[in-house]
Order: C-alpha cells, then structure tokens, then sequence
C-alpha cells in the first residue's frame, strides 16, 4: 500500500463540481499531516486541461477514452477501479454523489477493499471516519480494517477553497480496459425552464413532509406571497409531486443561499442540508425538537405548522 | 420480463433512537421498523412496469424484524413472488448483497431495483454492491426507465435538476431514487389476505465470507440543538418573536 490519498475528479459539461475541491482541500491536509501524497484522478477524452484546476494535488493521474467523454456509471467503475489496483492508495475519497454513489461500492467490491460511505468527518491520519447516518439523527465513527479504503464524501463536508487551487501538478496518463460496456450514454436532458429559479430568490419559504398533505401548500404559499418570496421543498414533496423539481433544495436538486430560509417542516437529512446550508438567515420549525434541521437553523421553532403559519401569516 | 426488487425494514426516523449499551449501534430492542422509503419506490416501479407490460415481480428480502409482513405487504400491492433469505448475521451492506447475490444467481432475472439508499447502510448501498457480485452493471440515483427487448433506456438523475440518460443491456441493478407515481398504499386487510393467500419461499444464504470491511467504534447523536437558538412559548408568541426578527434583518 502506498501512502498516496486518491480523490476522484467529478467533472460535467466542462467544469469541476465543488465536491472535488472540498475533497482535495481535506486531502491536502491528510497528505501534509501524514507526509503523504495527495492524488486527483480525472477522467475523460481531450479533459487534460483541467489538470491545471487541480493544483491542490501533487500529481494528476489522467486516463483519456472516448468511452469517457461523458459520464458513464460502468466504464467510470472501470476505470477508477484499474487506476486504484494499479496504485494501492491508503485512501479513495469519491464524492457521496449521484456520480460517486455509481462508483464507490463497484470499487469497493470489485477489488476488495472496505468502503465507509456518508463520510462528514475523517481524521488527518485516516483512521477513523465519522459517517452521518440515519437521517442525520445518528454518528457513526469507524475504521477500516484494511489497506486501503474508499471513503464517501458528503457534499458540504469540507470547504472547497482549500482544494481550489490553481497549479500545474504533473500529469500521469493511465489507460484502462473499457471494452465490452454494455451501458451506453444517450444524452443530458436539462432541466425545464420556465418557473421561478429559487437560487435567484432572497426569500424561500421550504415545506417538507411536515405539510402533510397538498391541500395544505396554500398556507405556506400565502405566507411566501406576504413575505415577498417564493416557495421550495425538500425532496419528498417532489416524490409527491405536490410541487415541481425546480423547487427542490438539496442534493438531487439545487443550492440556494437566499437572505431568508425558512424550513416548515423539513426534519434535515443530510441530503436536504446540502442545499440550504450556507443560507444567511435559517429558521426551521418542526414538531420534532431532536430534528437534526435544528443543528443547522438559527432560530429554532418547535410548533405544530398548523398553529405557527397562521399565527405568523395573521402578523404580516 | 423478471423483475427482482429486494426490500429491506428500516428504523423509523420519527421514533426516538436509542445508542446500545456498547455504545456503538442503536439499541434495537423497541424499535420500529418501517419499508425503506426508497424500496417503496422500487417496487412502485417495478409495478407499475408490471401494470404496463405484465412483468413478474419478485419481492426479496433478508430474514429480520417484521419482514414477513414487508413481504405480504409487497404481496398485496401486487408482488408475485416472496423470497426470504434465512441465515445472515451481521447487518453490514456488504453481507446482506453477498447473501442476495448467492439467493438470486439461480434466478431468472432482467432488472433487479432497489432503493437508491437507505438509512443506515454504511458500508455502501445495496445496488452497486449486489451488481457487482453478481458480475451485472448498474445505474444509481435513477427516476425513471423504459425497458424494450433485451434492453432499458435508464433516467437517472444527477444534481440541479440535471437528468442523464443511458440505453444498457439487461441483466442490470438500477438503485432507484424515486417512482413515477407516488408508492401506493394497501390497507391492513388486505395485507392480511395476502398473508392467507400467498407464501415465502425461504432460502439459505450460503456462503458469505465477506464483511464491512471496518469496525464501528462510536456511534453518537449530533448536537441536537446546539445550532439553533429555540424560540419558546405558543404559536402566536413565536410568530411576534420571528417578526421582530425579520424587522431587525432587514427581511421584512
């Protein structure tokens, strides 16, 4: 086993996803505290440029394919996991997102190495990584019993700056074996325009499953009218289809950082905080005073929604 | 067409968890235990895909805590099949794929869906876990699916609203991140007349021989609260309280 810290470059339509920056901002601090090195592996065809937004890491190992011009779950699997057998790192960070969820635990499987995902926390020497289970409501810290380990990383975790780090770190091509695929990728199909953009909005007012039932969106549409601002949701309402996913915060859906958050509702999963965390004022009422929303919010309400909108709407 | 949809109950967030005496897992004695919300998804999909073009559905799960019930519950909504896997110990993601991979290998199959995640699978989601054992590919986080012949055109979302698609060839494992409806709902009486009409078929797990590959050493609650300053006293107390708020930001 080397001791190289290996973080995998989440890239789409061009640009490097923050989740890559806050990964190579914790690795850099691993690999300086434990005299490591730390690693990017990009992925793509003719992507080579992107080496020199990678500065954080040392070195770049870059494999070039026409089967990775675009994000593809099985020739990504593929190919990390050739570039991770053929290097033995100490760790794998791979962001905990829709592209990391295809890759991490095919990795893991494929060459038999552990795999702690929802990782929100790991310590500079590698050891011990806390995960956020259960919705948020549970820690879990653990440590691979093995060499080596693909550690999850929860969007958010880290901050990105450390890792945004323009440079020239030498690039290392490596090749893979994709033949045989039989996934193929079709197109991107982006999303519908036409509603209001709630990344643009300096006010939401977010309903979660609290709001127990459409006929009850109303309420909080009157008081997002009164307010000033607009209405958006965490991702069970969109399950529902009660609103569009033009309004969904959160992992799936998007980041917004308005002037006003204002959570009805919503318990915070880790998924949803993804989204609404760095909003500059965050108010959450729930009925449930354990809700991990509250670590998050400002201000904290533990009221029936039913009581409090009204009450709040009758003042405005 | 064989679809394949592996279940699994999951602690009910609503309740209050409890941390075990070591310190290191949930004290598991009084816990309710729910269907994982995206399993509900999985197998809404897999029946609604049944409704269009008469697919059999196999509802499979590991022994457990009120799983029988799961099953029959998959039963009466329209599952055709229950299989239960006897013999598991340990509750890591990895064992629970190995075991469903030995169980499904003699299976005839064209789509295994599961739910993208669950709560608690902290070694790694089932989907990709059991594709791989089982030497099949496999698409996570997917909204929605076509399947035609030998092959099924897979939506699968990425962040922002963005969607992919991907054309792949069957046999495949897609983890499945949401239905195209709203998971349906079966009242208790007819989960019970499932329970009098169909059976599980029960199957050993075989070898397993792998594990998480880590070892828990603390599992603790976040600083519940600690972020928040919690406003008191009744709904119309609160409301003047957040109003002062606003008026003191500038928001209102």
């Amino acid at each position: 086993m080397s001791n190289q810290i290996f973080v995998v470059v989440e890239h789409l339509k061009g640009k490097i996803e923050d989740i890559t920056f806050e990964m190579l901002g914790k690795g850099k601090e691993m690999a300086d505290a434990s005299g490591g090195e730390l690693v990017a592996v990009l992925l793509g065809s003719g992507a080579e440029g992107m080496a020199s937004q990678l500065g954080a890491a040392s070195k770049v190992i870059y494999v070039d394919d026409a089967n990775l011009a675009e994000y593809n779950p099985q020739a990504y699997c593929k190919a990390v996991g050739s570039v991770v057998e053929a290097n033995s790192p100490k760790m794998v960070l791979i962001g905990n997102t829709s592209m990391g969820m295809d890759i991490a635990g095919g990795v893991s499987v494929d060459l038999n190495i552990p795999f702690v995902a929802y990782a929100s926390g790991i310590s500079n020497d590698g050891g011990t990584i806390t995960s956020a289970l259960y919705g948020g409501k549970m820690n879990v810290d653990s440590s691979p019993s093995g060499d080596g380990c693909i550690v999850s990383v929860i969007s958010g975790s880290f901050p990105a700056d450390a890792g945004r780090v323009d440079g020239s770190p030498s690039v290392e091509t490596a090749s893979a074996d994709l033949s045989g695929l039989t996934i193929q990728f079709k197109r991107l199909i982006e999303p519908e325009g036409g509603d209001v953009d709630i990344t643009q909005q300096e006010i939401l007012i977010s309903v979660g499953r609290g709001i127990q039932s459409d006929e009850n969106l109303p309420l909080a549409e009157e008081l997002a009218a009164k307010l000033g601002g607009a209405i958006s949701c965490s991702r069970p309402i969109v399950d529902s289809k009660w609103l569009s996913k033009t309004r969904q915060v959160g992992k799936s859906g998007l980041k917004v950082k308005p002037k006003l958050y204002l959570a009805l509702g919503i318990s915070g999963a880790p998924e949803h905080i993804e989204g609404m965390k760095d909003a500059d004022l965050i108010i959450a009422v729930n009925t449930d005073p354990k809700a991990p929303i509250f670590d998050y919010a400002h201000y904290g309400v533990v009221q029936d929604l039913f009581d409090f909108i009204p009450a709040l709407s009758g003042k405005l | 067409m064989n679809i394949i949809v592996p279940i699994k109950q999951v602690p009910d967030l609503v309740e209050e968890l409890e941390i075990n005496s070591d310190g290191t897992d949930l004290d598991r004695e009084w816990l309710k235990m729910k269907l994982n919300e995206f399993d509900d998804h999985a197998l809404e999909e897999a029946l609604l895909m049944k409704d269009d073009s008469g697919a059999t559905v196999t509802a499979i799960a590991l022994d457990g805590d009120d799983i029988d019930k799961a099953l029959y519950a998959a039963a009466a909504k329209g599952a055709d099949k229950l299989v239960k896997i006897t013999g598991v110990s340990g509750n890591s993601t990895h064992e629970a794929a190995k075991a469903m991979a030995n169980a499904i290998q003699g299976m005839e199959y064209d789509i295994i869906m599961t739910g993208v995640q669950s709560v608690d699978d902290r070694d790694g989601q089932l989907a990709v876990i059991l594709a791989h054992y089982l030497g099949n590919s496999h698409v996570s986080v997917v909204t929605g699916m076509q399947a035609s012949g030998g092959s099924v055109t897979v939506q699968k979302e990425y962040g922002a609203g963005m969607v992919a698609e991907f054309e792949a060839s069957t046999p495949i494992v897609l983890g499945i991140q949401a239905a195209r409806e709203t998971p349906r709902y079966v009242p208790v009486a007819k989960v019970r007349r499932a329970q009098k009409s169909s059976t599980i078929e029960e199957v050993a797990a075989g070898d397993i021989g792998v594990d998480a590959g880590s070892s828990v050493s603390k599992m603790y609650k976040p600083d519940t609260g600690a972020g928040a300053e919690m406003i008191g006293g009744s709904a119309e107390d609160q409301a003047n309280k957040i109003m002062e708020l606003l008026t003191q930001k500038g928001i209102k």
